[in-house]
């Protein structure tokens, strides 16, 4: 057998050997025919044990112990405490709160997501003119980045903004950003705003999977456009429903640098505030890593639990 | 299931929009509330665009509705060179471009390598592998964010370094996915014959396959450019010395600490968002052309 691994003429061999299974040797080659793909996927599974797998369980391990940040070969005692990080985290009215403020945010931007990027493919979908227009200017706020976007949102949404100059007497007091009530539906607003064209490109490669005969023979047999869109698309898209509505999740479980930009730091009064803002707050402002990769972990379940009714719920008797 | 779609869907999506427009005929036409609903969707989304390009332009910020309106008494380059003095664009713009930069590097180089081997090469463990390409697009990052602060920063001192800013997002595993599936299309029967002649794998890779799936990269580039340049949460944790910061970082950091001081806050706030949007949007716009037209099955069979 020609050394796995090595590069250069003992590859070759290899690869005669690899051509033909049944060949001249019998003895099937130990590592494939190409043990050459080892050594071309070892960066990538370097990377991912090292930078994503590692610290996956590290999070685990510093999450049940008492755990300080140290300069880089300090050595520090760092007793296991059980779940005690859990129980601070859990009994923290302000963790309470940011669960609380999440779940508004879930509650206004997914349905809101998945509706508008349904019915937005489906327009665009049938377009003919200006096509590629109108595809790329709903893909213009998903490619830019959100620092750059919130700066005219702050400018829009201010108190004698353009929003409230446009709404006059009906503007909000106080407003949109710094009213307890509104900061969290604007946050929602303004996530879903950004990331919609995202989701448009998605659904507009499911309604590509759906045969032009069903919308032929509808009209046939007379279904007008809402029938159509409710008998034909609507179903017909239902598996890329599930994953907009996990993505649109997941996506706003991670929500960070619209409550720390937008609203200046999950305010007013952490009614904005959402988890990994107090993770980054709790864990790297204040020093307690423990109790943020606690926070990280319950998050994460949560996340879980959450994506799981909704795959139910959404994805119906298919799944 | 569902997560993997997503690389999939990105891939596909470019020869999907070419026969989507052949068929676009068949299918019911389009109706005046339909077109009128798809431009003010447009409206919506391109408005505040161009406000952020107007707003950075004026003199005194104008909210009323006609502020809305170029007015020529209002308009000054001013604020450009207001931000500037407050955060230095150009090292901002090359931060990011570093960052950016190392990681498209990192993911087109060794994003091919193991999208190739998954995709041609038969070896041990290759299943495991692809297992974890599906796995990784469900690490959620909020997970990672303390145990990777805690190695990059506070273990390996990488704080302050591009090394320790590209490190999480080094491979993109959506572009490895890409790779894998641009590579898949190409018919097996090439490799085998050019493994007959006696072509060691790397000129396989190099002279056969690459060439063939150039759009790919086009592809693989683009979805890695929106992650890194657009980043904010990580290069903000690992980044406190100004002259290292990401423009999204300094920016950030303007919005949040320095603006209150400044005379005209939000036209140096919005003239600093130009900057850091400028890039994305035009490249984006730019290469839009070939990511519709873009069309695996045409390279393969010339």
């Amino acid at each position: 057998m020609t050394r796995p691994g090595s590069t250069g003429a003992p590859l070759q061999v290899s690869n005669l050997e690899g051509k033909g299974p049944k060949g001249q040797r019998k003895r099937p080659a130990l590592l494939g025919a190409q043990p050459l793909g080892l050594l071309f996927s070892a960066p990538y599974v370097l990377y991912v044990l090292g930078v994503l797998a590692f610290p996956l369980g590290y999070a685990v391990y510093i999450s049940l112990h008492q755990f300080y940040f140290t300069a880089p070969g300090v050595q520090v005692d760092r007793p296991f405490v059980g779940l005690d990080n859990y129980v601070t985290v859990l009994s923290d009215p302000q963790v309470q709160r940011s669960f609380i403020n999440i779940g508004i945010f879930l509650v206004i931007n997914v349905p809101l997501t998945v509706g508008l990027s349904l019915v937005l493919a489906n327009a665009l979908n049938r377009v003919q003119k200006l096509r590629t227009f109108f595809r790329v200017s709903y893909y213009v706020p998903y490619v830019t980045a959100s620092v750059a976007v919130v700066g005219v949102w702050l400018f829009l949404f201010q108190q004698n903004g353009l929003v409230n100059s446009l709404l006059g007497p009906l503007a909000p007091n106080p407003s949109w950003l710094v009213n307890s009530w509104l900061a969290m539906p604007t946050v929602a607003l303004y996530v879903t705003w950004k990331q919609l064209g995202f989701f448009i490109l998605l659904y507009l490669a499911a309604l590509q999977n759906i045969p032009d005969e069903l919308y032929e023979s509808a009209s046939v047999d007379g279904g007008n456009k809402w029938i159509q869109f409710w008998n034909i698309t609507v179903p017909g898209v239902r598996s890329a429903s599930v994953l907009v509505t996990l993505l649109a999740t997941i996506t706003g479980a991670n929500l960070f640098t619209e409550p720390y930009l937008l609203t200046g730091g999950g305010g007013p009064d952490g009614a904005s505030a959402s988890p990994v803002f107090l993770m980054y707050q709790k864990g790297i402002l204040q020093g307690n890593p423990d109790v943020a990769a606690a926070l990280g972990v319950v998050l994460v379940i949560g996340v879980l639990l959450v994506t799981l009714i909704q795959k139910r719920l959404v994805g119906g008797k298919e799944d | 299931m569902a997560l993997d779609n997503v690389p999939r869907t990105a891939a596909g999506e470019p020869a999907q929009a070419k026969q989507n427009e052949a068929s676009v005929g068949k299918r019911a036409h389009l109706g005046v509330g339909s077109f009128i609903l798809l431009a003010l969707g447009a409206f919506v989304f391109l408005f505040p665009f161009y406000y952020m390009f107007i707003g950075s332009l004026q003199t005194s910020p104008d909210t009323s509705v006609a502020g809305a309106f170029p007015n020529p008494a209002n308009l000054t380059p001013e604020n450009y060179a207001n931000i500037n003095g407050s955060i230095n664009l150009l090292t901002g713009l090359a931060n990011s471009g570093i960052f950016t930069g190392g990681v498209i590097l990192g993911t087109v180089l060794f994003g091919i390598l193991v999208g190739y081997a998954l995709a041609q090469m038969q070896f041990r463990g290759r299943g495991v592998v692809f297992g974890m390409l599906l796995l990784v697009q469900m690490v959620p990052f909020q997970l990672l964010l303390i145990p990777l602060y805690v190695m990059i920063v506070r273990d390996y001192g990488l704080s302050d370094n591009y090394l320790g800013m590209i490190l999480p997002f080094a491979i993109n595993s959506t572009a490895v996915f890409v790779f894998r599936q641009y590579f898949l299309q190409l018919p097996s029967t090439l490799f085998e014959a050019a493994r007959i002649d006696g072509a060691s794998e790397l000129r396989i890779l190099w002279q056969i396959a690459i060439p063939l799936v150039r759009p790919a990269i086009v592809t693989a580039i683009l979805l890695t450019f929106i992650g890194p340049w657009n980043e904010f949460l990580w290069p903000f944790l690992v980044t406190k010395d100004a002259a290292m910061q990401p423009l999204a970082v300094s920016l950030a950091n303007y919005i949040s600490n320095i603006a209150a001081t400044a005379a005209n806050p939000f036209g140096a706030i919005l003239a600093g968002a130009c900057v850091l949007a400028a890039p994305a949007v035009a490249l984006f716009i730019f290469f839009q052309r070939q990511f519709i037209s873009t069309n695996i099955g045409s390279s393969v069979k010339g």
